[in-house]
C-alpha cells in the first residue's frame, strides 16, 4: 500500500534515486499517506490480528499493520458498529481517545479520525480509523459506546472540525468559544513574528526555510 | 462586592474579605440554590481550573469544569520544528512530569524510526532512573498541593521541601530543575555527571527517612481522613468507562499499570510492586501515591546499580544519522559548546561540518507512518501519537494526557457530595493543566 501517494513535496534535500545532492535541482519527494503505510510481507497475518480482522470483516474494514500496530479503516458509517463489536464482544474495554489528522492532499478523504484501544483483559491495542471529507466534516458521535469520548471528541472538533453527530454537547474545549478556524488544520496559520536576536532576525518557524 | 440584575439571575461578584456584604446582600433572597465560578485563578482549583457549580445550599448538584486557560498549541508548533527539537516543546506540556512527556514522544519517534532495540542499555537505565525521580517529585507535589487545599500546610511544605531534593537531583543530571529535553530520539542528549550514583544514592537514603515523616503526618490523622475517605468515589467501571488510569484506576484494585503489563524502556527487568488500594476514595489514591514513592526508590536503586556497571557506555544510538554530533556541555566559560568537536568540524574535517550543519538545521527523516505508545506516568496512561510523512518535521503529535482524560470525572466524583469534597475528588485525580491544555 506504499504505492498511495497523496502529494509531492518539493524541497531541497531528502530525494533518493538520484546522483543529484546539491540539492539546487528542483527535486520533489513523493509524499505517502502515513496512515495508510504498512510493513512489507506481514500480511497474511496470524494470531489475534487475525481474530479480530474476522470479527470486523462485516463492516468492510480494511486492515493495515506498521510497525507492529495494527489499524482499521472504517468507512463513517460503519463506524459506530465496529466500535460497539469491538467494546462488547472483543474486550476492548478503554478507549484511549480520538486524534484528528488533516491530510489536506487526501482527496476525499481530508479528515481523519483516529481511535485508540485498549483491551486490559486481552493486554492488545488497535487504532480505528474512519475520514471525512472536507466538504462534509461529519462523523458520528461515539460517546454513547465510550463515555471517555465527551472531550476527546470536543477537542478534535475544536483543533479540526470534525462535527461529531450526535455528541450531547459539541462546543470549543481548549480554544476560547467565539474563536473563528479550527487550529490544528493544515491550511490553519502557525503565526508568530520575526525575533531579534544578538543583531540577527530571527523569523517565526513557519516562514523558515524548509527541507520537507 | 458588587451586584448585578441580568435576566432573571441576579449576580454577585466577590474579591475577597467581603463575605460580610455578600451575606448581608444574600438576607432576603429565599432560594437555596446557587451556581459558583470557581477558579480559573483560585488558589484550591490545582492550577487554572474553572469549575461551574451548582448548589443546593453547600451540596453539589451538579459541576462542571472548564479547561483551556493554559492551552499553547504545543502540539502545532512541533509541525514546524525537526524532530529532535520536539522534546524541548512537549517537556513543557505536563511540566510536573516533563521526563515523562519526552520518553513518550521519544519512544513514539524511535518506533517509527525502527531503532527501539538499537537504543543503549545505558540510555534506558537512565530513562528509567529519572523517570522513577520525576514520578516521586510529582507524587509529592500531589499530595502536598492535595493537603494545601484541605488547609493542611505542613503537608505541604513537607512535600514540597522533598520536591526540591528531586528538583537539585535534575539539576545536576539534566542541567534544568524543569523543561529538561534530556530524552533525545535515540538516546539521551548526554551522559550522567560522574558524582550521579552517590548523590542519587544520598538522595534515596534521605527519602527513606523522610517518607515516613509524611506516612506519620497523615495516615491515620482523623481529620485527614475524615476529609479523604469516601470523597471522590468512583469504581471499576467508572474509570473504565471514563477512560481513568493511574492511581484512580489503581485505588478500585486493579493493577493496571503500563510498566508491567506493557513494559517498555527494560521495566520487565526491574523489580517492583505494583500498588492497588481497595476502597475507590481519594484516601486510597492518596495511600497509592505514598506506596509508589517507595516503589520508585527500589526501581532507582536497582538502576543505580546497573548504572555503576555502565561507566563509558554509550548512551545515544550508534547510527551517525540520527545521533546529535556533539556531547554538548556547559564549560569553563558557561557556554554550552564542546571545544573538541567545534576544533574538529571547524578545523580538522569538511565531512564532519557538512554532517553536522545537515542534521542540525535540517534533521533527519523520519519514515512515513503512525505510531501509539503509551507509558505509565504519575497520573495514567500518557500517549504520544505520532504522524509522520517521512519529512524531517512531524507531520502530527496528538499526546493522550492522563489529566485531560481524568479531569472528566469531576462531575461523577463530586456531583452530591460538598463543595469542600469537590476541592479533594480534583486534587485525588492530581490534573495538572499545563497536561490538560497543552
Amino acid at each position: 500500500m506504499n504505492d498511495q501517494n497523496i502529494g509531492q513535496n518539493s524541497g531541497m534535500f531528502g530525494v533518493e534515486d538520484t546522483g543529484d545532492t546539491s540539492g539546487y535541482g528542483g527535486l520533489t519527494r513523493q509524499q505517502a499517506t502515513p496512515s495508510r503505510t504498512s510493513d512489507v510481507g506481514v500480511q497474511p497475518y496470524g494470531g489475534w490480528f487475525k481474530e479480530l480482522a474476522d470479527a470486523l470483516a462485516f463492516t468492510e474494514a480494511e486492515a493495515v499493520i506498521h510497525r507492529g500496530e495494527l489499524t482499521f479503516h472504517v468507512r463513517r458509517e460503519r463506524l459506530l458498529e465496529a466500535l460497539q463489536v469491538l467494546r462488547d464482544e472483543l474486550r476492548f474495554e478503554l478507549c484511549s481517545g480520538v486524534s484528528g489528522v488533516h491530510y489536506p492532499a487526501d482527496q476525499g478523504k481530508e479528515l481523519h479520525a483516529v481511535y485508540h484501544l485498549l483491551s486490559m483483559t486481552y493486554n492488545r491495542r488497535v487504532r480505528i480509523e474512519t475520514s471525512a471529507p472536507d466538504a462534509d466534516p461529519h462523523v458520528p458521535s461515539a460517546v454513547a459506546i465510550y463515555p471517555t469520548l465527551d472531550w476527546h471528541e470536543r477537542e478534535t472538533y475544536d483543533m479540526f472540525g470534525i462535527v461529531f453527530d450526535g455528541h450531547p454537547g459539541l462546543t470549543r474545549i481548549l480554544m476560547p468559544d467565539d474563536w473563528p478556524g479550527h487550529p490544528q488544520r493544515k491550511d490553519y496559520p502557525l503565526g508568530g513574528i520575526p525575533v531579534e536576536y544578538k543583531g540577527a532576525t530571527i523569523p517565526p518557524p513557519d516562514t523558515r526555510r524548509s527541507y520537507s | 462586592m458588587t451586584a448585578t440584575d441580568a435576566d432573571d439571575a441576579r449576580t454577585f461578584t466577590v474579591t475577597g474579605q467581603d463575605w460580610d456584604d455578600l451575606t448581608d446582600a444574600l438576607k432576603d433572597v429565599k432560594d437555596e440554590r446557587i451556581i459558583v465560578n470557581m477558579g480559573p485563578q483560585h488558589p484550591s482549583t490545582h492550577g487554572v481550573l474553572r469549575l461551574i457549580l451548582e448548589l443546593e445550599g453547600e451540596t453539589v448538584t451538579e459541576a462542571r469544569a472548564g479547561i483551556g486557560y493554559l492551552h499553547t498549541g504545543i502540539e502545532k508548533n512541533l509541525e514546524f520544528r525537526p524532530w529532535t527539537q520536539g522534546t524541548t516543546f512537549v517537556t513543557r506540556m505536563d511540566y510536573l512530569s516533563p521526563i515523562f512527556n519526552e520518553t513518550a514522544y521519544v519512544l513514539g519517534v524511535e518506533k517509527l524510526l525502527g531503532i527501539g532495540a538499537e537504543v543503549p542499555e545505558k540510555a534506558d537505565v537512565i530513562r528509567v532512573l529519572l523517570m522513577e525521580l520525576n514520578r516521586i517529585s510529582s507524587h509529592l507535589v500531589a499530595i502536598a498541593t492535595g493537603g494545601m487545599e484541605l488547609g493542611a500546610l505542613t503537608v505541604m511544605t513537607i512535600g514540597f521541601r522533598e520536591r526540591e531534593l528531586c528538583l537539585d537531583l535534575f539539576e545536576f543530571i539534566t542541567g534544568l530543575r524543569m523543561n529538561h529535553a534530556y530524552i533525545r530520539p535515540g538516546g539521551i542528549a548526554q551522559d550522567v555527571p560522574e558524582d550521579t550514583v552517590a548523590r542519587v544514592s544520598e538522595f534515596i537514603e534521605l527519602m527513606k527517612k523522610r517518607l515516613p515523616e509524611l506516612a506519620a503526618l497523615c495516615n491515620a490523622n482523623p481529620i485527614f481522613k475524615g476529609r479523604l475517605e469516601q470523597v471522590g468515589y468512583l469504581d471499576l467501571e467508572g474509570c473504565l468507562a471514563l477512560g481513568l488510569t493511574g492511581p484512580v484506576l489503581r485505588s478500585t484494585g486493579y493493577p493496571w499499570d503500563l510498566r508491567k503489563t506493557q513494559p517498555y524502556c527494560g521495566y520487565e527487568d526491574y523489580d517492583f510492586e505494583v500498588i492497588t488500594w481497595d476502597t475507590c476514595d481519594s484516601y486510597g489514591r492518596f495511600r497509592i501515591r505514598l506506596a509508589e514513592m517507595w516503589e520508585s526508590l527500589r526501581i532507582m536503586e536497582q538502576a543505580l546499580k546497573r548504572l555503576k556497571d555502565l561507566d563509558g557506555a554509550p548512551v545515544m544510538v550508534a547510527d551517525k544519522k540520527i545521533a546529535w554530533p556533539s556531547q554538548l556541555s556547559v564549560g569553563a566559560d558557561g557556554q554550552g559548546n564542546s571545544l573538541d568537536h567545534i576544533r574538529h568540524i571547524m578545523g580538522e574535517s569538511m565531512e564532519a561540518l557538512i554532517h553536522h550543519f545537515k542534521l542540525v538545521t535540517e534533521g533527519f527523516r523520519v519514515p512515513a507512518g503512525q505510531a501509539y505508545v503509551a507509558i505509565e506516568s504519575p497520573r495514567g496512561e500518557l500517549a504520544a501519537h505520532v504522524v509522520s510523512d517521512g519529512g524531517t518535521k512531524p507531520y502530527r503529535v496528538h499526546f493522550r494526557d492522563p489529566s485531560f482524560t481524568n479531569l472528566q470525572a469531576t462531575s461523577v466524583m463530586s456531583e452530591g457530595g460538598m463543595v469542600a469534597d469537590v476541592i479533594v475528588a480534583i486534587a485525588s485525580i492530581d490534573p495538572v493543566m499545563g497536561g490538560v491544555d497543552r
